[in-house]
């Protein structure tokens, strides 16, 4: 009798094992529960900051959004503030499609040769090299970008050298690493039988690689060309030290022109929170925000696309 | 299971470290006073290195330094989120600041120079001229007889303390036309250094053999012309407190003022002290003769 409670306590007492394993899942839940409150606090903040613009201070959306004249410290001749952001969105999204345009055959062509063509080789040397561009800090890009690219624009195209150009070339380097490695991992997942088929009906290296291998990646390497557009949107330091600030809409490729980042990083610290011109940059940056939500939903889209197929 | 155990030992032994030191820093900067300043990046040189100098003689004090622009500075001071506020313009000409609340303490005055990329070939320009220049009435060097370069404007980022001045007094009022803007000194100077045709504005300390400093209507940016305001481009640095200072606030703001650091410190980092002005000016612009002196 004494026995048998004595067995049922044993076995009604939880396990180490069940535990730990209650434990394992307090420790992820927490952290889950604090990652998605530091999100909800940051999108909460700015947007609270950034509509604050037009409720507050009572400048029209639309205005704001296609308005040219970025000057928040002056009104214009009806009395409104000049807060056109069109030039600096114009700016972001130009030199965010020109150095992912740029970069893409790249990186695409680096991760054909590192998968398909010689795959010890790109082992040995490519993949070292790209994982450490990925490593380099922006402002060493933005140092080089003003002393060695800056110059030789200005050389060759005329102008001060400081521009979309500039930027693109500095950019180019920078979401090219992002994009290598991801679109590396895209054809990686490429099942070797596909290979194998297209190469036992007769098709040729190339065949193989052109019809079959980035046919069936599509969707991966999309997925790689949209992370580096959100890097590139997103980047701050770099893009600012080459680009040259002017909210001018851009002209040219080498006239100075500004981005979103650009113009946030040069003027938060000269204006008081709370006015109009620091509610202006918060509005700035919840288009940012908004922005790389896009990008987000997009690489999710594609995704959900590729696994249909 | 052994190795996690000692792993798991070893971040326990981490974290208690952490704990302890942290306790450690809390005791020793709340044994001693310590304050905050925050703002312009013009003024931080100094404010950092007469801290520095004042905590040395001071033991357990701690004056905290930390830049962010004129506009942080002054909208910390004004929400008493730090007990100085650095700024390179009276609280009055920035907008959205309350500056009866604010109390000044004037510890510097900077001169602030047109500079031209040394391929310009221009050395003197009259105010009409400047103006003209970064209305961009002025496209050309030619114009103002220089070389046959495109005149290429760089400008501060807006609600800076350095645009504000230049733009008040060198441009009488005028507002420059929108252009490349950067957010600080040291990068304009190089950027004026190595762009043929490039103009900009920078305080005399940053000025140096890579660019060249104009004269303005035949009167040499010099600090002698400063002082008697023959040169007109000249701006006061300045702490703000909320209300009258007190404690360690007050005595340190005190020291600043001192003699002993506007003889030595202040002049050594390249500004001038407000004792060696002859005229005083308002946050309005208007000019007083100081008595005596002259």
């Amino acid at each position: 009798m004494k026995a048998t409670q004595q067995l049922e306590q044993q076995l009604k007492r939880r396990s180490k094992a069940a535990k730990l394993e209650i434990w394992g899942r307090v420790v992820s839940f927490s952290a889950l529960l604090l990652i998605v409150a530091v999100v909800v606090a940051i999108i909460g903040f700015v947007a609270s900051k950034g509509i604050a613009t037009f409720t507050s201070n009572h400048v029209n959306l639309w205005d704001f959004l296609t308005g040219k004249q970025w000057n928040p410290n002056i009104t214009d001749a009806n009395g409104k503030p000049e807060v056109g952001a069109l030039p600096m969105i114009v700016g972001s999204f130009l030199i965010t499609i020109l150095s992912a345009l740029v970069a893409t055959p790249f990186a695409i062509g680096t991760a054909v040769f590192m998968n398909e063509i010689s795959p010890n080789k790109g082992a040995k040397i490519l993949q070292p090299v790209t994982e450490l561009l990925v490593g380099i800090p922006s402002v060493v890009y933005g140092f080089i970008g003003l002393s060695v690219v800056v110059p030789v624009t200005r050389a060759i195209f005329g102008g001060s050298g400081f521009g979309i150009l500039s930027g693109t070339c500095v950019l180019f380097v920078m979401i090219l690493p992002t994009v290598t490695s991801m679109s590396a991992d895209a054809l990686k997942s490429v099942p070797r039988y596909y290979r194998e088929a297209s190469l036992a009906l007769g098709a040729t290296q190339w065949q193989t690689i052109y019809k079959v291998v980035l046919r069936a990646a599509t969707p991966g390497l999309m997925t790689a060309v949209v992370f580096g557009m959100a890097r590139a949107f997103g980047e701050a330091l770099a893009v600012q030290m080459v680009i040259g600030n002017a909210a001018l809409m851009p002209n040219s490729l080498v006239s100075p022109s500004s981005t979103l980042t650009s113009v946030l990083t040069t003027g938060i610290g000269n204006t008081v929170m709370g006015s109009l011109q620091n509610n202006a940059l918060w509005s700035l940056a919840l288009v940012l925000l908004l922005m790389s939500l896009v990008f987000n939903l997009i690489i999710r889209l594609i995704g959900r696309k590729g696994r249909l197929q | 299971m052994s190795k996690k155990r000692w792993v798991q030992g070893l971040i326990l032994v981490v974290l208690l470290g952490l704990g302890v030191f942290a306790y450690q820093t809390r005791q020793v900067s709340h044994a001693g006073e310590s304050i905050t300043a925050v703002g312009s990046t013009a003024l931080q040189p100094l404010v950092e290195a007469a801290g520095e100098q004042y905590t040395g003689e001071h033991l357990g004090t701690f004056v905290n330094v930390q830049g962010g622009g004129t506009g942080t500075g002054l909208s910390q001071i004004q929400e008493g989120a730090v007990q100085i506020g650095n700024s390179d313009l009276f609280a009055a000409e920035q907008k959205g600041i309350r500056s009866t609340e604010l109390v000044d303490h004037r510890v510097a005055v900077v001169g602030i120079t047109p500079i031209v990329n040394k391929k310009v070939g221009v050395k003197n320009l009259s105010t009409k001229q400047l103006i003209g220049v970064f209305t961009g009435k002025i496209t050309n060097w030619q114009q103002v007889g220089g070389a046959n370069l495109p005149v290429v404007l760089i400008n501060r980022a807006q609600g800076s303390g350095t645009r504000a001045t230049f733009e008040q007094f060198g441009l009488n009022q005028s507002r420059s036309k929108t252009a490349q803007e950067q957010d600080s000194s040291g990068m304009v100077r190089s950027i004026v250094a190595t762009t043929p045709g490039a103009i900009s504005y920078v305080a005399f300390s940053y000025v140096d053999k890579t660019v060249q400093e104009l004269d303005l209507n035949h009167v040499a940016p010099t600090e002698v012309n400063v002082t008697t305001n023959k040169w007109r481009i000249w701006s006061y640095e300045h702490l703000y407190t909320k209300g009258q200072p007190t404690g360690l606030t007050k005595n340190f703001i005190a020291y600043v003022q001192s003699p002993a650091v506007q003889k030595t410190l202040v002049r050594q980092l390249g500004y001038l002290s407000p004792d060696q002005m002859q005229v005083e000016r308002n946050a309005q612009g208007h000019v007083k003769q100081l008595g005596g002196t002259n």
